[in-house]
């Protein structure tokens, strides 16, 4: 990779940053400083604009390039991310997103705590909807530093390091000065320069192959020296029963972790009401399905053009194969066109872990601010203006919290830090947020041991997993204190999370109130008193 | 009426908002309400609307469709994962060119996600959307009348 490249992708990616940064200045310079405003952005964004800024938050950087990057290595096995991460939407569709909008305000925990005595509820929600972020925050960090070193060719720790201050630095500043509004703007413009170099590279690898797709899975099959295994599953996950329990975990993490992430709860009050809200994610999965589909050719392509090989000798893991398939397709190393797509492709990569970065660190800080300062320092409630205070400051303090944690984990995988954010949200938030919609009998100590009897099986197991001792790829490989196979606890701690949940409520002596039932069942279905 | 008046959308968002001083407008009481008399009172209007025949019907049409739908993707969904790690010499039978039973089961999970979100959407603006619109407005009503038309 030549100077060219990373000239023009930094021109590229500053050019992204100054429009951003403006975005968010000519924001802010309007604001009015409610907890509306900050939190909701005003709630009146269209479905299409919010359907757009939802996709930007779910497209990470770790399904463009890491998606991609596992089939080109592993073929059809990577294909199983992209139909889990989608898939999980419907979830989202039908039984949250509408009932979410109608029911709360600000978080996850408005929803649960309306039916209970509210302040140990609110904490026990506040505290998981933090910890999932800060997971899923990490995760990003970690691919922003390891992103910033490959594609830069810069492999040395200094560059990881600033990368991970850089992007956290500015992540705060956004949220921070620009609230939802500037959030919202810069997940459209990353949606639309993601979805849109997402394009234009599938469109040049199916043209290479005359629109023949037939050609390319075989192409990819042959070149990866697998044959037509490489179209099946089982290159990565066929192992031993172990391994394939662990993917079985990871894939019912992915399918009800989504419809737990504080961050896309949060999107849905930014549209005035359920029936937008519903739109919105219509939108979105209509974006997010078409990226993933495009992913798949990517990938695929990588293994045609590129070759396996190739890729695992720039990274191992695979993520720089769609920046080399970029290369390749744009008329290969050193010409012109190559040169400009690996540099916009880089550039949208970073673009991208800046604006999801900055979507959840919204999320926890209003987590922050508006369920644990408010239900520990005030319980009668507050001026909204104080509130808002309290979460720009909670923005700087879960960047530098990120930052930290981000340089500390700088060598776990990136993929298994966002499928453990995923389960932590699948075990914790959706049995509470769901028992409370859905269940009249549901009571205060239910909703309590719901959250924390998924929050700390799932956080247990890890540290009882292969990931953190007992192998030579873990964590402290000096030490052994594994007692759990898996590398993903989805499996055993989501229903948990709802065992838990169904075991506090039928033993506790309280009995569920029918008037706040009737309430939160009435507001969800009609929208009824809604924010 | 047609839900695509603009005015819809905007007059829904002020329901409920912030007024002047940054308190929320009472419209509804807020559902964590202290246990006074008029929050108990319009509780009780959330109660009789809960009994109402039009709201029973507006639910029951939402779970009849929610229920069987969910059921039937995710079983479908964790169907797919487990044949893909239990059964790989199932999905790598061939069906035509390079296309296996994998590749048309994966390319199916990508279709139903689409023809679902279609139903749902088509089921909610169809059979659900105005008649929760109309509950609403009666809701608000009563309460409204419930705290003795404080506002």
């Amino acid at each position: 990779m030549t100077g060219d490249h990373q000239a023009l992708a930094l021109l590229l990616f500053s050019g992204f940053v100054a429009v951003t940064l403006g975005i968010t200045t000519w924001v802010s310079r309007r604001r009015r400083g409610s907890a509306e405003e900050f939190y909701a952005g005003g709630r009146l964004f269209t479905p299409m604009e919010n359907g757009f800024a939802i996709a930007g938050d779910y497209m990470s950087a770790a399904s463009f390039l890491g998606i991609s990057g596992l089939i080109a290595l592993y073929g059809y096995d990577g294909l199983l991310y992209g139909v889990g991460f989608l898939v999980a939407w419907l979830v989202v569709l039908f039984l949250v997103a509408e009932l979410v909008r109608n029911c709360g305000r600000f978080t996850l925990a408005d929803v649960v705590a309306a039916r209970m005595s509210e302040r140990p509820v609110r904490i026990a929600a506040g505290t998981s909807s933090v910890v999932v972020s800060v997971l899923y925050l990490v995760a990003q960090m970690v691919g922003a530093g390891s992103l910033v070193a490959l594609l830069l060719g810069r492999t040395s720790g200094a560059a990881q390091v600033w990368a991970v201050i850089g992007v956290g630095a500015l992540m705060v500043i956004y949220v921070s000065l620009g609230g939802m509004r500037a959030t919202t703007w810069i997940q459209i413009v990353k949606a639309v320069l993601l979805l849109g170099g997402t394009v234009v590279l599938t469109v040049l690898v199916l043209v290479r192959f005359h629109g023949d797709v037939d050609r390319l899975l075989l192409t990819a099959a042959e070149r990866s020296g697998h044959g037509r295994a490489f179209l099946a599953p089982g290159l990565k996950y066929g192992g031993d029963w172990t391994a394939r329990l662990d993917f079985i975990s990871l894939g019912l993490a992915l399918v009800l972790g989504t419809a737990g992430l504080p961050h896309i709860l949060s999107r849905f009050y930014t549209v005035p009401t359920a029936r937008a809200a519903r739109r919105s994610v219509v939108w979105s999965i209509g974006l997010i399905g078409s990226f993933y589909l495009m992913t798949i050719v990517l990938g695929f392509g990588a293994a045609a053009l590129v070759g396996p090989q190739a890729v695992r000798a720039s990274n191992a893991a695979g993520n720089t194969a769609v920046p080399l398939l970029a290369l390749d397709v744009g008329g290969g190393a050193g010409s012109t066109g190559g040169t400009v797509l690996f540099a916009v492709v880089a550039a949208v990569a970073f673009a991208t872990i800046l604006a999801v970065v900055a979507g959840i660190t919204l999320a926890s800080s209003a987590s922050v601010a508006h369920d644990l300062y408010a239900s520990l320092r005030r319980p009668r409630g507050g001026a909204p203006r104080g509130e808002v205070a309290v979460a720009r400051w909670a923005a700087v303090g879960v960047g530098v919290v990120a930052i930290a944690l981000g340089l500390l984990a700088r060598d776990l995988n990136v993929a298994f830090l966002v499928g453990l954010a995923f389960a932590v949200a699948a075990s914790a938030n959706l049995p509470a947020l769901l028992y409370s919609l859905f269940w009249r009998g549901f009571t205060t100590r239910g909703a309590v041991w719901a959250v924390y009897g998924g929050l700390v099986p799932a956080i247990g197991l890890v540290l009882l997993s292969p990931v953190v001792s007992g192998s030579p790829d873990s964590l402290f490989p000096g030490v052994d204190f594994q007692y759990f196979p898996l590398e993903n606890p989805g499996v055993v701690s989501i229903p948990l999370g709802f065992l838990a949940g169904w075991l506090g409520t039928v033993t506790s002596d309280e009995v569920a109130d029918e008037g706040r039932y009737a309430e939160t069942e009435v507001r969800s279905l009609t929208g009824a008193g809604a924010a | 009426m047609t839900y695509e008046d603009p005015w819809y959308d905007a007059l829904a968002s002020g329901w409920g908002g912030l007024d002047g001083t940054g308190r929320p407008a009472v419209a509804v009481p807020p559902a964590r309400g202290e246990p006074d008399a008029a929050g108990t009172r319009a509780r009780d209007v959330y109660v009789e609307v809960q009994r109402s025949q039009a709201f029973q019907e507006v639910r029951g049409r939402y779970r009849r469709f929610v229920v069987p739908g969910t059921a039937a993707f995710l079983v479908w969904y964790v169907g797919y994962v487990v044949a893909a790690t239990t059964a790989p010499g199932l999905m790598a039978r061939p069906v035509a060119g390079a296309v296996n039973v994998a590749m048309v089961a994966g390319l199916g999970q990508f279709l139903t996600t689409f023809l679902l979100t279609w139903a749902y959407s088509r089921h909610a603006r169809l059979r659900r959307d105005r008649a929760a619109l109309d509950l609403r407005w009666d809701t608000q009503e009563l309460a409204r009348g419930a705290q003795g038309g404080a506002l």
